[in-house]
């Protein structure tokens, strides 16, 4: 029923040092479609950053096909690339990459700033409305240094989200956040997959990935587990059962 | 569209960092500064010795004998006597680019008037000298054509000789004076011409018929040169070409020979003047260049430090779609920003030391429009010059190695 946006099939991805072939991803296959919420999970040195790079256009498999919204990225160039990230994938980071001494709002402008078909009044309006949809319509001329940790990260997913992409990609978006901040982050994410944005979220920490409704383990390199989440936590709940102390802190 | 969201993101880098960026331009506002400064200077004294140097004339030719080998001896040029008034004639007659043309003898002697005497020299010629030198009559009249033809004893005089023989203040007009012994009746005062550029008076001079001169008091029949003035200033060169040849077949010199006596145009004494201050100028250029470009190492320097310092941005930026060619041409812009608003300074701070350099230090000063937009284009140049390897260095990294850069 759903379109699948992501294709992967017998994807390898080597890195020569001296005379020695390290096999990262040793050919592996899935498969996203529109609206899953995908935790990938594997200890370091398992392949999940190599995966992460080849899944952000930020790298290209050695072998195998990968397709992102019906585009196989085998053949596309250096520049072609930089267009399928500027308008199918939304990055966050786990230390967010704002750019420092500029406001929210103009950070969230940022990837529409390279889309030169968005005009000037229409970029204003959609990061107005992503950082709406984060819950810092508040906040648009603050800058990094005058939000917390949880906000700044915030402003990272309206930056993610403002040019409409076909998925966000999270690499450890919760890794630099205390545990009640990391839940808030997972609540919206949660949100925004309820209202059908594809999200797939790299970490190695379980329990944030039993809020998502699908994982995929890896471990040198090969796909371990794949299996459908069939009970998905609930941030907010969890965020309520959390001790009332720390949220005095 | 592209370009203005690349032209702000440039923008917002510079405002982000003033004292950096003020300090890179500053390299750059000084270099420029002086480029149009010297400049200035240096076309300023150009002008002002033509200005001099055409204030005696600007369209005189002088025809003066030169000295010849014969049988292997030089003979000096002043002793020449191939110069006749055959030759000033056959000009006279045959030029056609010549509006006024007079033979000049000139002698020195001491002038007495009573008991008040004084050393000058005297020039020979005929009524049309005026006329070349550009000179006007303060009082009296200029001799006539019949008075030269007549030897007559008239003389006009300058303004030092009156000073120093008429020390009373009485009208010398109509007055006596000796000179050399020979008795002369002044018939006119010269206006005052002052110095010239080479330091001599220009009113120490006594005037009379060129046939009086001859006779009277140097006793020869031959001519020291032949005083000439051009149509115009832009005939000038055509014009010694012409003399040239007209004295060439007057003296039956064959093609073979060299010339026994030049021709020279005040054009070329202005040209040699020129050249020498040119000399200067590009001198003062040359050094103010260096500065220039030490001012755009300094943008380089900087550049290249903020690519460094910027990796992780640059990542980011590739990361969300933002191309090499982006990169390149944001750190490039930025370049090019800090060079062209450091040239526009500079060239404000160009003039407005130029103003003070003419108003307190008392030098002649010219600002040449093509020095103001030739500094500003090397600064335009220069920055995309030593912006370049920078904004080269930053599009060609790897958006992941520039993600995880600390």
């Amino acid at each position: 029923m759903n379109k699948e946006i992501i294709k992967i099939e017998d994807l390898k991805r080597e890195f020569t040092m001296g005379n020695e072939t390290v096999h990262a991803l040793k050919g592996i296959s899935f498969n996203i479609k529109e609206g899953e919420f995908v935790t990938i999970m594997g200890s370091s040195g398992s392949g999940k950053s190599t995966l992460l790079n080849i899944l952000g256009c930020l790298d290209k498999p050695t072998s195998g096909t990968y397709e992102i919204d019906g585009v196989n990225m085998k053949d596309l160039s250096r520049n072609e690339l930089a267009t399928i990230r500027n308008e199918k994938i939304g990055f966050i980071f786990q230390s967010y990459n704002l750019l420092p001494r500029t406001s929210a709002i103009e950070n969230v402008e940022l990837p529409l700033l390279y889309n030169s078909k968005i005009s000037t009044e229409e970029r204003r309006k959609r990061a107005i409305n992503a950082l709406e949809m984060v819950g810092l319509g508040d906040r648009l001329h603050h800058t990094p240094s005058q939000l917390s940790g949880g906000q700044q990260q915030r402003v990272a997913i309206a930056r993610s989200l403002v040019n409409n992409p076909v998925m966000i990609l999270a690499d450890e978006a919760t890794g630099n956040l205390d545990t009640r901040t990391s839940y808030e982050i997972m609540a919206l994410f949660q949100d925004l997959n309820k209202q059908g944005i594809t999200i797939t979220f790299v970490t190695h920490e379980p329990d944030i990935a039993a809020f998502s409704k699908r994982t995929i383990v890896l471990k040198d390199g090969s796909i371990i587990k794949d299996y459908k989440n069939h009970t998905v936590l609930s941030a907010t709940e969890q965020l309520a059962g959390l001790p009332q102390e720390e949220h005095s802190l | 569209m592209r370009l203005l969201n690349l032209l702000k993101i440039a923008y917002k880098a510079i405002v982000l960092n003033k004292l950096r960026t003020l300090l890179t331009m500053l390299g750059i506002i000084i270099g420029v500064a002086s480029v149009i400064a010297m400049l200035a200077i240096g076309e300023g004294s150009k002008e002002s010795i033509r200005a001099n140097i055409s204030s005696m004339g600007s369209n005189i030719i002088t025809i003066r004998p030169e000295s010849t080998s014969s049988g292997g001896v030089r003979a000096s040029a002043d002793e020449m006597q191939t110069l006749t008034l055959k030759d000033y004639e056959a000009i006279n007659a045959q030029a056609t680019l010549l509006s006024y043309a007079t033979p000049l003898v000139n002698g020195k002697g001491q002038i007495i008037n009573g008991s008040n005497n004084w050393p000058s020299s005297i020039y020979g010629v005929n009524p049309d000298y005026l006329n070349i030198k550009v000179i006007d009559l303060q009082s009296g009249s200029m001799f006539t054509d019949a008075e030269v033809k007549s030897a007559s004893k008239v003389a006009l005089i300058g303004q030092t000789v009156v000073d120093n023989v008429f020390p009373d203040g009485q009208d010398p007009v109509g007055q006596m004076i000796r000179f050399n012994n020979i008795p002369f009746k002044v018939i006119g005062v010269l206006e005052v011409k002052g110095e010239n550029t080479f330091g001599q008076d220009q009113d120490d001079v006594v005037i009379a018929p060129y046939t009086t001169v001859q006779k009277r008091i140097l006793a020869i029949d031959y001519i020291n040169q032949i005083m000439a003035s051009a149509v115009s200033e832009n005939d000038a060169p055509n014009a010694v070409t012409e003399v040239s040849e007209i004295m060439r077949a007057q003296h039956k010199i064959s093609a073979s020979d060299e010339d026994d006596f030049s021709v020279r145009s005040m054009e070329e004494l202005i040209s040699t003047f020129s050249s020498t201050s040119e000399m200067l100028t590009i001198l003062l250029v040359a050094v103010a260049s260096i500065s220039l470009l030490i001012g755009g190492i300094g943008i380089m320097n900087i550049m290249y430090v903020s690519v460094k310092e910027r990796t992780k941005e640059i990542g980011l930026r590739m990361a969300v779609g933002g191309k090499g060619s982006d990169i390149l041409m944001q750190f490039l812009i930025e370049a090019i920003l800090i060079s062209v608003t450091g040239g526009a300074l500079g060239v404000l701070l160009g003039l407005g030391s130029t103003v003070f350099i003419e108003k307190f230090i008392n030098w002649p000063t010219s600002v040449a429009l093509y020095s103001i937009i030739i500094s500003f284009a090397v600064c335009a140049i220069t920055g995309i010059f030593f912006g370049w390897y920078p904004a080269r260095k930053a599009s060609a990294l790897d958006p992941i190695t520039a993600l995880r850069y600390e």
